[in-house]
């Protein structure tokens, strides 16, 4: 079975970015970029489906600028086999769920594998919106992935605890956080790496139309708290919740 | 101008998070249809009618929509929401795993957990871990959009009645099913509708020590949540994670324990009115966004808390 992973290229998430003086966005300027943490769980679980003898290839996609082929090496040194970046930079989650959507056709995977949440955008939408337009079930906010006879069998991290859903293969998995422990590469995998193939598309290979639907008119930095104080005992502090705060009776 | 509000609820009862939906509904404007989708869900339509401000409750009572499955659920929606302005949600598990599908299904660039409505096109939304505020347009025939619970006051439960339609859609796509779930009960208030919340973090050195913060939280009517490392370590179960990618909450006080205020936490409770921080660490990020800082070990300060409470 061939397993296609869906990578996307963020800040780092360790940055605390900035927003840009113009109000247009966020400055990135000399800022550590890197592969977004749900994409490195979900290379992961496609290597281990492959080590496990469920995957027989790993395909890599990427969306996003020239770049974003760092990530592909990145995840062809974690053990991928294959990747393709599809050049576009900034585009949205529908259009970035076509461009997907055109290389299942043509790839026929057996599994997708998405992360649940890119940390840059915070969208939460791409794998849904992939398993829409492929018509797959979708195990999202997936903490187990079980594949057996034709079916997969994610347990999923819902707000009340876990649901367990089965889903019929071709399907889409989405990763959270508990779902494994992403490996580091290894020097001579990441040498290896730079000899695996990688295949360079534009959105117009794949018909789609990745001009924004949804503008954003300016980005600011969020209310600042004011400063706080710093209480010396457990006392202090229960009188200024009563007292001062009136939080609590 | 039509909006569709998505109800949440287990089939019994309407979840509160509906009414913070509706909330936004209302900023945005133009009459308001809630379309309950479940199974034997009766009472949650009645409900959902009585609550203020809507004007259409649509049910949707089939087996195939019992568990929320979201190939079953976007059909319907993605069928419903044809004929409204805007399709609403709340930004919750729920909400979040079937709307996207939804507006994919309907060819339309979703807007992901609103804290704003400037004007009916016109949204804010967190990006970046909550370190930048976007103001997003869309000039899309049908807005879909998931709704941050905590930036909208809810709308009042009562006062409302709106005439209830049965639909007699029935959608299963045949590609899922429910096997089974594993629900936390708990006798404290829920996490993001609690107006006292105590996390604990790594601090907290393991699953019993949280019994601390539980004998506290019991003293002051407050549910308790965890950082990302807390729930990692196997202390606590995943739907107490408060953060970026865990619940949002914004209650009238947070007291977080032995946590150090990475980024994804404090974009999971930077909104809370008044903010605690216990830390042994002076330098601990918290602190900076602490109303109160108490420099201490925690296993001291926290039972001294629950006597003093
Ligand atoms: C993609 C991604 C998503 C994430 N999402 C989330 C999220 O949603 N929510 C979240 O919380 N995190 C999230 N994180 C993790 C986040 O970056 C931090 O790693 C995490 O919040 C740290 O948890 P902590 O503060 O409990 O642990 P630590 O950072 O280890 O801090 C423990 C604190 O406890 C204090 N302490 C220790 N012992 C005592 C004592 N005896 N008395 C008093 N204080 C003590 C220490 O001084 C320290 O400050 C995410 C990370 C990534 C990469
Ligand atoms: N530009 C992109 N290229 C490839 N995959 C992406 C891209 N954007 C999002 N994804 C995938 O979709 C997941 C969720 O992203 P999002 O919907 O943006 O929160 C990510 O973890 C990736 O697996």
């Amino acid at each position: 079975m061939k397993v296609l992973v869906a990578v996307k290229r963020v800040v780092d998430a360790n940055v605390k970015v900035r927003v840009a003086a113009d109000n247009r966005g966020v400055d990135l300027t000399n800022v550590k970029m890197a592969m977004n943490p749900f994409c490195e769980i979900a290379v992961e679980e496609a290597v281990r489906l492959k080590e496990k003898g469920v995957a027989t290839e790993i395909l890599v996609v990427a969306v996003g600028p020239k770049e974003a082929q760092e990530q592909i090496r990145t995840a062809l040194a974690l053990g991928a086999d294959r990747g393709i970046l599809v050049e576009a930079a900034d585009a949205q989650p529908l259009a970035i769920a076509k461009i997907l959507k055109a290389i299942v056709d043509q790839e026929k995977p057996g599994l997708v594998i998405t992360g649940k949440q890119s940390i840059d955008g915070d969208n939460n939408q791409v794998g849904q919106m992939l398993a829409a337009l492929t018509g797959m079930g979708q195990g999202t906010f997936a903490s187990e992935v079980n594949v057996a006879d034709g079916k997969v069998k994610v347990t999923r991290e819902i707000d009340g605890g876990l649901q367990t859903v089965e889903l019929k293969l071709p399907a889409l998995v989405s990763t959270d956080l508990r779902l494994n422990e992403p490996r580091y590469a290894s020097l001579p995998n990441i040498m290896k790496a730079k000899k695996k193939p990688l295949d360079i598309k534009a959105p117009a290979d794949f018909g789609v139309d990745v001009a924004p639907r949804v503008k954003t008119v300016k980005v600011e930095a969020p209310a600042a708290r004011k400063a706080g104080i710093k209480v010396k005992t457990v006392e202090e502090l229960v009188a200024k919740l009563k007292n001062e705060a009136k939080v609590i009776q | 101008m039509s909006v569709l509000v998505y109800a949440e609820h287990d089939n019994a009862s309407l979840k509160a998070a509906t009414l913070n939906v509706v909330a936004a509904a209302q900023k945005i404007g133009g009459e308001i249809t809630i379309l309950v989708a479940g199974s034997g869900c009766g009472a949650v339509a009645q409900q959902a009618a009585k609550v203020a401000g809507v004007a259409k409750v649509l049910v949707a009572d089939n087996a195939a929509y019992a568990h929320q499955l979201a190939e079953n659920v976007s059909a319907l929606v993605a069928e419903v929401g044809k004929g409204y302005k805007h399709i609403l949600a709340a930004a919750t598990t729920t909400g979040k795993n079937f709307l996207p599908r939804a507006a994919a299904l309907l060819d339309v660039q979703m807007i992901s957990e609103i804290s704003g409505v400037v004007n009916a096109t016109t949204f804010q939304r967190p990006i970046y871990a909550g370190n930048a505020i976007a103001t997003v347009e869309s000039a899309q025939a049908i807005n879909v959009l998931t709704v941050r619970g905590t930036a909208f006051d809810p709308a009042a439960a009562e006062g409302g009645s709106a005439a209830i339609e049965n639909l007699s859609t029935a959608t299963d796509a045949g590609v899922s099913s429910f096997v089974g779930e594993e629900i936390a009960k708990s006798d404290r208030p829920e996490l993001t509708a609690a107006k006292i919340v105590i996390s604990g973090g790594r601090g907290m050195q393991n699953g019993d020590n949280f019994s601390m913060l539980y004998k506290v939280a019991d003293k002051l009517g407050a549910a308790v949540g965890a950082s990302r490392a807390a729930v990692d370590a196997g202390f606590v179960p995943n739907d107490m994670q408060v953060g970026q990618t865990g619940k949002i909450v914004a209650p009238e006080l947070y007291v977080a324990v032995g946590i150090s205020g990475a980024i994804q936490h404090l974009a999971g409770m930077k909104d809370s009115k008044v903010i605690v921080a216990i830390n042994k660490d002076e330098e601990a990020p918290i602190f900076q966004v602490a109303d109160y800082g108490l420099v201490a070990d925690l296993f001291q300060a926290v039972p001294e808390l629950e006597k003093l409470v």
